[in-house]
């Protein structure tokens, strides 16, 4: 069982892919791989895989949000990624984890959404991104909102004629002013541990993901799993979480 | 969220007179539900909720069961009737993934190993949301889980803390969540201080938020004062 290997390890001080415990995986990071989409991007965390894409349409605006641009993130545990996942609707990890993302995109006030506003209160712009899985090998919460993140930044409004949205013509980029990233820490046997593998998940207590902006200031937590953590534990994960955010955001500069 | 819309602190007090680190008037009530095998009903100023516990009970189909254990299964649900704008009944996004996060806030506590193949269901009903009801939810829970028997290792205490017009405050109220600029929401293990649930969202900077760590497990010790009341108005006389 390569969990219980994984877990040995950790007691021992060692990862199942040699990697210390503060270290990711490489991180790859492809622009515009969609062309029917208005941003998109394929994130690779080590093995693990998944692309993000973002499409723009017209919406009505929420009553108390006249002015405002919506912003809706979905993700699809596609069964092509997982022996684990099945088809059907999305299940409740995969909704948690577009929620996460979402609440890391929206609390940053990373996307101007009052820039979005086409006519107050009748028409807006819905920025619809879609997360699709496509490997899972661990950590999909940190890939999935940095393909996000990296598909906002390279998505561009389409140009509208006689209220119709021309395809394929754009008119300028998404106002994206953050760039809210997000770190999950996890925790197995009082140690914490970066970026942990498929394997390495399994054994993990539990985990806590944070997300940072460019300011430092966090605009997102979530703990996962059944596990309990420390309050020293905490102020320690917002450290790493802290530290490696700036390391990452460097990388989609 | 994020953006606040109206003023909601006036000369240093909240809009129903608190002050930032008070509590709104609390209720418990253990065994609310006579056919299940523990329930408890809890307010929170306006928020109210009601929690029943089924089992430890058989799981089918079987090929749920657990060899070594029982499993704990969470389901948080709004009444339709419980918010300004009827809420379409049934689970959406949100409602499942509180139901999972409630889980796992739980879970902690409880001695599932006892039950092989066993199944605790928890099913959680807001009645009349008015703010923090994920958290008055699990303090339901809690006190319907010591109600029903099921052996736990301690509590589990829920609050929430957030920060309104620059001022760090305890307990938002539904207003005050939608024009929070931070909202957090809080579950321990009081007796180990160990945090079971821990949500954030809003833009708060890294002392903010430990100062609202440190208001949450001050007033979860209240809170836990109160469930252990609670528990003993019904079993002790």
């Amino acid at each position: 069982m390569e969990e219980i290997y994984a877990l040995e390890l950790i007691e021992k001080g060692g990862r199942i892919d040699k990697r210390d415990f503060l270290e990711y995986r490489k991180i790859e990071i492809e622009k515009d791989i969609v062309k029917k989409a208005e941003g998109s991007a394929r994130v690779k965390l080590g093995e693990t895989e998944v692309i993000a894409g973002v499409k723009l349409g017209f919406g009505e605006p929420f009553p108390d949000t006249p002015n405002e641009g919506m912003l809706v993130v979905n993700a699809e545990f596609s069964p092509l990624a997982s022996p684990e996942f099945e088809p059907g609707p999305p299940g409740e990890d995969a909704i948690e984890l577009a929620r996460v993302v979402d609440r890391g995109i929206r609390e940053s006030n990373c996307i101007e959404l009052e820039k979005l506003c086409i006519e107050e209160g009748k028409k807006v712009w819905s920025v619809f991104v879609d997360i699709l899985i496509l490997n899972h090998q661990g950590n999909l919460l940190d890939a999935s909102a940095l393909a996000s993140l990296v598909a906002l930044l390279n998505t561009k409004i389409p140009k509208v004629e006689d209220e119709k949205i021309l395809r394929g013509e754009f008119e300028k980029p998404l106002p994206v002013v953050f760039k809210p990233i997000t770190i999950t820490v996890g925790k197995v046997k009082g140690k914490l541990l970066l970026d942990p593998v498929y394997e390495e998940e399994k054994v993990l207590d539990c985990k806590l993901s944070v997300c940072i902006r460019d300011d430092e200031k966090i605009c997102a937590l979530q703990k996962q799993g059944s596990g309990v953590l420390e309050f020293e534990e905490v102020e320690k994960i917002i450290n790493i979480a802290k530290e490696k955010s700036k390391e990452i955001r460097k990388l989609v500069e | 969220m994020g953006k606040p819309k109206e003023k909601v602190i006036i000369n240093g007090k909240r809009l129903d007179g608190r002050l930032p680190n008070q509590l709104r008037e609390v209720e418990m009530k253990v065994g609310v539900i006579s056919r299940a095998n523990g329930s408890a009903m809890v307010s929170f100023g306006n928020t109210r909720v009601i929690a029943a516990v089924h089992g430890p009970r058989a799981l089918f189909p079987k090929h749920l069961q657990e060899v070594e254990t029982s499993i704990l299964r969470c389901r948080y649900s709004m009444a339709p009737f419980s918010v300004d704008e009827r809420k379409y009944p049934g689970p959406d996004r949100r409602s499942i993934e509180l139901s999972k996060v409630m889980r796992l806030a739980l879970e902690p506590a409880i001695f599932l190993e006892e039950f092989p193949r066993a199944t605790v269901d928890v099913y959680v009903y807001v009645l009349q949301a008015d703010g923090s009801t994920r958290v008055t939810g699990l303090n339901a829970a809690s006190l319907a889980l010591a109600d029903a028997g099921v052996p736990m290792r301690d509590l589990v205490v829920a609050c929430s803390v957030g920060k309104i017009d620059g001022t760090l405050v305890l307990d938002l109220s539904g207003k005050e969540d939608n024009n929070s600029e931070a909202d957090v929401a809080f579950a321990m293990l009081p007796s180990k201080k160990k945090i079971t649930l821990l949500q954030m969202d809003g833009l708060l900077t890294e002392d903010e938020l430990k100062e609202l760590l440190k208001m949450a497990r001050e007033a979860c010790k209240n809170i836990y004062e109160l469930q252990k009341k609670a528990l003993r108005e019904k079993y002790i006389r």
